[in-house]
């Protein structure tokens, strides 16, 4: 159920496509309408979800601290994973966003053998496809960059040549595509396992088999229902100019790739996807471990009811005497 | 209870189910904590207050109990960003699953943090975002109900708020902050347990979570002034509520009243005798645990109230902390924002060392571990090692010093100039990777024994590792909740390994000027090997 019904859905809209495209106005439908709706509502979401979570205040410091504090000089202090400058979290956040820093981290735990002897390994496998996956994406993004500027920047041909290096094929074969598929193939096959999968909603399983359609569309697209570069470019800036220019000769993949990006994108600011946003923002990560130099101000900090030192004086004033414990009034020397 | 090796042969990491949607809870005795007493609800006046236990069939929850817990959820998502935020932006990548002493010495499914993380989330999804108003149980959403909030309670109470997976976490999500959300959410309907309201109660009024009133206060210093006389031939003072003291002092309250932390005790005030240092206690300060940080940030504030009125009134410069785990999360990553600011003390500076204390300069509290190291650093202190030699040591990071503070090298440097025989944990399961004693945020009560030695199945799994490969009989912390629990712990999983605080340590380290010749150390045991090189 959580595999074969994000699957159906996904199918439903890929057949959903490639029917309307044989329709005659089909291309404006999937080439115009469809991008633009789908546009406005990622637009919509991703500013609102941004706003909420940049209005709520972070009331406390709640730095996870994952090193020696800075505190007595001749105990190293460790700059960046208890970060006590904005240089600090700049580096910590730096290795967690570019490197994944806390899922190199990971470990994994076991009751090995017949004494159950519990042990730990490292578990890099994860922190490996998830790199590879996310650093393709970056990779395969900016390429696509080529379609949206003119004149090409010279750093998008470049970082396009270094990709398509293995030059075994003409079209090149990118490396990016490649290795995307190798995370994603893995990502799949570990939600399978059983504890992953578990925990696993139809949702995530929903956005690998996007990314999957999408990356597979687009490599067709590629290699074999060819479009015709300088047209997808002119219609693609047609339509980020607001100009949009109907064109119904790109061939079904076309729309088809196209559609699913703008499925992907408008479906990204409602979903676990925003954690590229969010990581951003997590107050674990994004604080100084100075809590005790510098005061986190909370914005609703409210007086609270408490029980002061009068009250209690006069509560325990007998035994306060007894024990010869000075009281407030005649302590003033 | 079962034997040690029937609980490690029943615990099954792999999950035997689907899917975690469905709500089911077994209140089995042993698993779970008593409800708060109605006396202890009464003085806090706190919300829904009737005699309640979780294993009843009816809660009494109020009439309205959802509305008053979506619009709670939604007044906290206002309030708090992490909350918002961890709401929103998990991927269930697992990497946090078997980071948790709980869901490792337990094995139950819902005990991985990004379950535990989900069975809020799930409602969230329902009542605050739009696909799971449409899509339900599809979208991973859950109607909100009686069994979905027993299950809340459940498992929030079988969270230490340790922080361990919130280190692991790609994102940072922090299952601490998602328990405490939980908790706050809980006891908006009056659903909390004993062994934090009763604390939290005591502490209010008496001033420490024994509920130990003043008289009673002194007289147990009075009882470790006499031990240390008898120990060392020393008259030792311990001044109470003294205004015009230069620090006030302030430590857990079980430093007091229970062992092995009584030990500890008596290794402060051996050292602030010894160093000359102008102090005084509080009786009516005389906690520094926070037993309202495991309920809301309202009673954690309310109880914490207290250390910067007290600082106020006795006039002292600054103040000095003792061993505590959560405490010292208050202290470190609250006290300031909540009742700060301390414009009326003083940048914490070492009478002894002169050393100007910078990293607390607006909290104005140091740790004493941090005070320690640094007379030990400018050779304040004689130390002779030997006189813990009937020890080898391994050092247990209490959770929140360690991921909350980022106090991981004083103990260290203390017990290493303290002590002749020190060694690591393996290093999975110590510093920030450190593995809770699985009776932390309010768990520590004694009818859920067997969860508790199954979450500390972990940590006491670590100092067989070391008792076996280096003979380790001692376990030194810094926290009064472990040094409560480990030795249970310990007794169950590894016997012949005992606990004690660091300032222990020190006590019997530290060569008194005057002292007569020490026969025994701090717990009345012959010093194996008295060395000749006490000067």
């Amino acid at each position: 159920m959580k595999i074969i019904l994000p699957f159906f859905i996904l199918a439903l809209i890929v057949s959903f496509v490639y029917l309307g495209t044989k329709f005659p106005e089909g291309h404006i439908l999937f080439g115009i309408i469809v991008p633009y709706i789908c546009f406005a509502f990622a637009t919509v979401g991703f500013v609102t979800k941004i706003l909420k979570w940049a209005v709520s205040p972070v009331p406390f410091n709640i730095t996870t601290v994952c090193g020696q504090q800075k505190s007595l000089n001749f105990l190293g202090h460790n700059p960046i994973e208890s970060p006590a400058s904005r240089w600090g979290v700049f580096f910590r956040m730096l290795f967690e966003i570019l490197f994944f820093r806390s899922l190199l981290r990971n470990e994994k735990v076991e009751l090995y053998g017949k004494e159950k002897r519990l042990i730990y390994g490292s578990d890099r496998y994860l922190w490996i496809f998830a790199i590879l996956f996310h650093w393709s994406m970056l990779v395969i993004l900016l390429r696509h960059m080529k379609f949206f500027l003119e004149p090409i920047p010279s750093w998008i041909i470049m970082l396009q040549n270094l990709d398509g290096i293995f030059q075994s094929h003409i079209p090149s074969v990118y490396l990016s595509n490649v290795l995307i598929f190798i995370g994603l193939v893995f990502l799949f096959i570990r939600r399978l396992k059983r504890r992953i999968l578990y925990i696993s909603l139809p949702s995530d399983f929903f956005v690998l088999f996007l990314i999957g359609a999408v990356i597979i569309s687009g490599v067709l697209l590629r290699y074999v229902y060819r479009a015709d570069i300088l047209l997808v470019k002119a219609f693609l800036l047609g339509l980020i100019y607001l100009n949009p220019v109907p064109y119904s000769g790109f061939g079904t993949m076309f729309y088809t790739h196209l559609c699913l990006v703008s499925v992907f994108i408008a479906y990204l600011p409602y979903s676990k996807l925003m954690h590229m946003a969010g990581v951003f923002l997590s107050p674990t990560r994004n604080l100084r471990n100075d809590s005790r130099a510098k005061r986190h101000i909370n914005p609703w900090n409210y007086p609270v009811k408490e029980h002061t030192y009068k009250e209690w004086e006069e509560e325990f004033k007998d035994a306060l005497e007894e024990a010869n414990i000075p009281l407030e009034d005649e302590n003033k020397g | 209870m079962e034997k040690p090796d029937e609980i490690k042969k029943g615990i099954d990491l792999t999950p035997k189910k689907r899917d975690w949607m469905t709500p089911e809870v077994e209140f089995k005795k042993g698993t779970y904590c008593y409800g708060a007493p109605l006396k202890h609800q009464r003085y806090l006046e706190l919300p829904n207050q009737r005699e309640w236990q979780p294993h009843d069939t009816d809660w009494e929850l109020p009439e309205n109990w959802k509305d008053i817990i979506l619009d709670g959820m939604a007044k906290l998502l206002k309030k708090n960003r992490a909350f918002k935020l961890f709401m929103d932006i998990c991927v269930r990548c697992g990497a946090c699953a078997d980071k948790c002493h709980f869901f490792i010495g337990s094995g139950d499914p819902k005990n991985m943090p990004v379950v535990r993380a989900e069975l809020l989330r799930s409602v969230y999804r329902r009542y605050f975002t739009l696909h799971g108003r449409i899509l339900g149980k599809l979208a991973g959403a859950r109607d909100l109900t009686v069994d979905v909030l027993k299950e809340w309670f459940y498992y929030f109470y079988q969270c230490t708020e340790c922080r361990r997976c919130s280190v692991f976490c790609p994102y940072g999500i922090d299952t601490c902050e998602i328990t405490m959300m939980g908790r706050e959410l809980l006891n908006l309907v009056g659903c909390n347990i004993q062994w934090v309201i009763e604390p939290a109660s005591n502490c209010f009024r008496t001033g420490n979570h024994l509920g130990v009133p003043p008289h009673a206060f002194k007289e147990t210093l009075g009882f470790a002034l006499d031990e240390i006389r008898d120990l060392t031939g020393i008259n030792v003072e311990a001044p109470i509520n003294k205004k015009g003291a230069e620090i006030l002092f302030i430590a857990p309250s079980a430093d007091y009243f229970a062992s092995p932390h009584w030990y500890t005790l008596l290794g402060y005030l051996m050292l602030f005798h010894e160093i000359g240092l102008d102090y005084t206690w509080s009786a009516y300060a005389s906690e520094g645990g926070n037993f309202g940080l495991f309920h809301s940030m309202e009673l954690a504030k309310r109880l914490n109230a207290k250390i910067y009125a007290e600082a106020k009134r006795l006039k002292v410069k600054w103040i000095l902390g003792g061993e505590c785990g959560h405490m010292w999360r208050v202290i470190h990553q609250y006290m300031d924002t909540f009742n700060g600011p301390a414009d009326f003390l003083e940048v914490p500076v070492s009478p002894i060392t002169g050393t100007k204390f910078e990293h607390a300069k607006s909290t104005k509290m140091i740790h004493i571990a941090e005070f320690t190291a640094d007379l030990i650093r400018h050779n304040k202190l004689n130390l002779d090692k030997s006189r813990n030699d009937r020890w080898k040591i391994t050092f247990h990071d209490s959770c929140n010093p360690a991921r909350s503070m980022g106090l991981l090298e004083e103990p260290r440097y203390i017990i290493k100039n303290t002590c002749n025989h020190f060694y690591e944990m393996p290093e999975n399961t110590i510093r920030e990777k450190t593995f809770c004693c699985g009776s932390g945020a309010g768990l520590g009560a004694d009818e859920n024994l067997e969860m508790r030695l199954k979450g500390g199945m972990p940590r006491a799994m670590a100092v067989k590792y070391v008792k076996e490969k280096y003979g380790v009989n001692m376990l030194a912390c810094m926290c009064a909740i472990d040094k409560a629990a480990l030795p249970p712990l310990l007794e169950y999983w590894v016997s012949g390994v005992e606990v004690c605080g660091v300032h222990e340590l020190v006590g019997n380290a530290l060569v008194m000027k005057g002292e007569k010749k020490r026969e025994t150390n701090l717990r009345g045991e012959p010093i194996k090997g008295d060395s000749e090189n006490t000067q």
